[in-house]
């Protein structure tokens, strides 16, 4: 009994320590960023707001925040309405070839991005689409759909599958029943899809890079930084970057987690 | 035709616009900005480059010249060495931890660690590993700090040992939590059983619980292998692209050489390499669990 505490501590003192490894990047990334020494190490320099001095006076960067915000929300809708569509076929449909159908939509994650991106790449040159704000888009799309779809089929598949019928037989037509029933009770993970497309679109840097021409985001903005030399904007960019990802993910998960329990309850 | 036949043939044709409406997108996006990119990505890899413009063609000279350059061929195993590396280091790294979220903390402390342990894969892995560059250098926080109890300095970055950090901090967030997901779900029953009926506790977790979470455990080593083989931030600048890999092979070929279909050759023979893998754990995961 005691030897098995023993193992208890340990094994939680272990995942303690991993936890540090996989937040250290995070936490000193923040912190660097408001430190003076353009070498960060220990000990310290002092607090400083030079870094981000630096980039708000950076025009570059305002351009590339103002492409990513837009490239994000067009993302996040076109992805959180694919998402929605192909997540209710799964849950409402039997019909052949249905395996081909799911693993079509799912398939995207499983491929590297650095191959997707330059198959993009080269078909939208071939199209005469490459190097425009679309053209990450439609990508960034490609990449994303899998994730809304993946969180709005998970709430369907918490809805009474009798609920659907009950509006038919009370004659409400498939399209009011649709806009009447199931998308209120899919709202919180059509929103929390909205939230996570949008975080996934912001932070993906190898697609945009090869498709976005002179249309640079953000991350390709870090990515070009990075390529120079060891430079702390970076850290204040990567700080603000996090902020907002963190916002929208945070928003996803509560609402997630409300709809569920709110739920129970009722 | 009789006015019941009518609206009955309105009625079906109604629905299936209903369920076209739902079943459509996803099918004409994924054929147009995914499957057309791959599909395409193939036909290239048979073009031809004349004075730094793209021909269509049909012929095997990219092929023939890839397969005969010795650094693709070692690119290609130091690659998979790399990758296959990172897949074992980061499994049995993750094994302890994600056993200790099954079964030894309450779950609602599961519940939080899983929603701390997705948060990484929302933030810029450029950022973090760019992270790992400052703390890891001749300077760094972890050479200052071993100064400090007189070690070191020691060369972490440009090495093998960078590449796998930066391996680790894009895989291992995932890995735990599949892992997690596995186990977490294993009836506390059998546990018991065996304890009960004199097994140790390394004998339970080698012959009850591995088996018995043996899909999951697969399935978060094939992730970790396809992010680590496809990865080049951490090769490129922890790793110092001493020697390159495939994916910072295909980026030298297409940025600075305009020779894509070159890049293609190497980006399918990825593929190929992934699906060969993917399918034959999987198959092998599933096998063993309907006997």
């Amino acid at each position: 009994m005691r030897s098995e505490r023993i193992s208890g501590w340990i094994l939680k003192a272990y995942l303690v320590v991993i936890f540090l490894f996989v937040f250290a990047p995070i936490i000193a990334s923040v912190v660097f960023s408001f430190n003076s020494q353009r070498f960060p190490t220990i000990p310290l320099g002092s607090f400083s707001l030079e870094w981000y001095e630096k980039i708000f006076n950076d025009a570059d960067v305002w351009t590339a925040a103002r492409t990513s915000v837009i490239v994000a929300l067009c993302t996040a809708v076109l992805s959180t309405c694919i998402g929605f569509a192909t997540a209710y076929t799964d849950y409402r449909y039997q019909f052949r070839f249905k395996g081909a159908f799911l693993a079509l939509a799912l398939l995207p994650p499983t491929v590297p991005l650095i191959i997707l991106a330059l198959a993009m790449l080269a078909w939208f040159s071939k199209l005469g689409i490459s190097g425009q704000i679309s053209s990450i888009i439609f990508a960034h799309t490609v990449l994303c759909s899998p994730f809304a779809m993946a969180i709005i089929r998970l709430r369907l598949s918490q809805m009474d599958e009798n609920l659907e019928a009950a509006a038919w037989n009370l004659g409400a037509s498939q399209w009011a029943t649709m806009r009447s029933v199931i998308v209120p009770f899919t709202r919180p993970a059509i929103i929390a899809s909205f939230c996570l497309t949008a975080a996934v679109s912001f932070d993906e840097f190898a697609v945009a890079w090869f498709v976005s021409g002179l249309n640079k985001t953000i991350p390709v903005v870090i990515l070009e930084i990075v390529q120079g030399n060891i430079d702390p904007q970076v850290n204040a960019i990567g700080t603000l970057v996090f902020v907002t990802s963190m916002t929208l993910v945070i928003i996803a998960q509560v609402l997630i987690m409300t709809s569920q329990k709110r739920d129970k309850i009722s | 035709m009789t006015q019941s036949d009518s609206t009955a043939s309105n009625n079906r044709s109604s629905q299936r616009l209903y369920a076209l409406t739902w079943r459509l997108p996803i099918i004409v996006w994924q054929l147009l900005f995914f499957i057309g990119p791959l599909l395409f990505l193939i036909a290239m890899s048979f073009f031809l480059v004349k004075n730094y413009r793209m021909h269509e063609a049909f012929e095997m000279v990219n092929w023939q010249k890839m397969f005969s350059r010795a650094y693709f061929k070692d690119a290609y195993v130091f690659t998979l060495g790399m990758a296959a590396g990172a897949t074992v280091l980061c499994s049995l790294i993750a094994f302890p931890a994600a056993f200790a979220l099954s079964f030894k903390v309450s779950e609602n402390t599961r519940r939080w660690a899983i929603f701390f342990l997705i948060i990484p894969f929302f933030t810029s892995y450029l950022v973090r590993t760019f992270s790992w560059y400052v703390i890891l250098s001749e300077s760094g926080v972890v050479n200052s700090l071993l100064q400090f109890i007189g070690l070191g300095p020691y060369t972490m970055l440009n090495t093998v040992f960078g590449t796998m950090v930066g391996y680790l901090t894009l895989t291992l967030p995932l890995v735990i939590v599949l892992q997690t997901f596995s186990m977490s779900q294993i009836d506390k029953s059998y546990i018991e059983a065996a304890y009960n009926l004199g097994c140790g506790r390394l004998r339970t977790i080698t012959s009850v619980i591995i088996p018995l979470a043996k899909t999951g455990l697969i399935i978060g080593a094939v992730f970790c292998f396809i992010l680590a083989f496809g990865d080049f931030v951490s090769p490129y600048y922890l790793g110092g692209s001493k020697p390159p890999t495939l994916s910072i092979l295909i980026i030298d070929t297409t940025k600075s050489g305009q020779q894509w279909p070159r890049a293609a050759v190497v980006a399918i023979v990825m593929m190929l390499t992934l699906f060969t893998v993917a399918f034959a754990s999987i198959a092998y995961a599933y096998r063993k669990q309907q006997r």
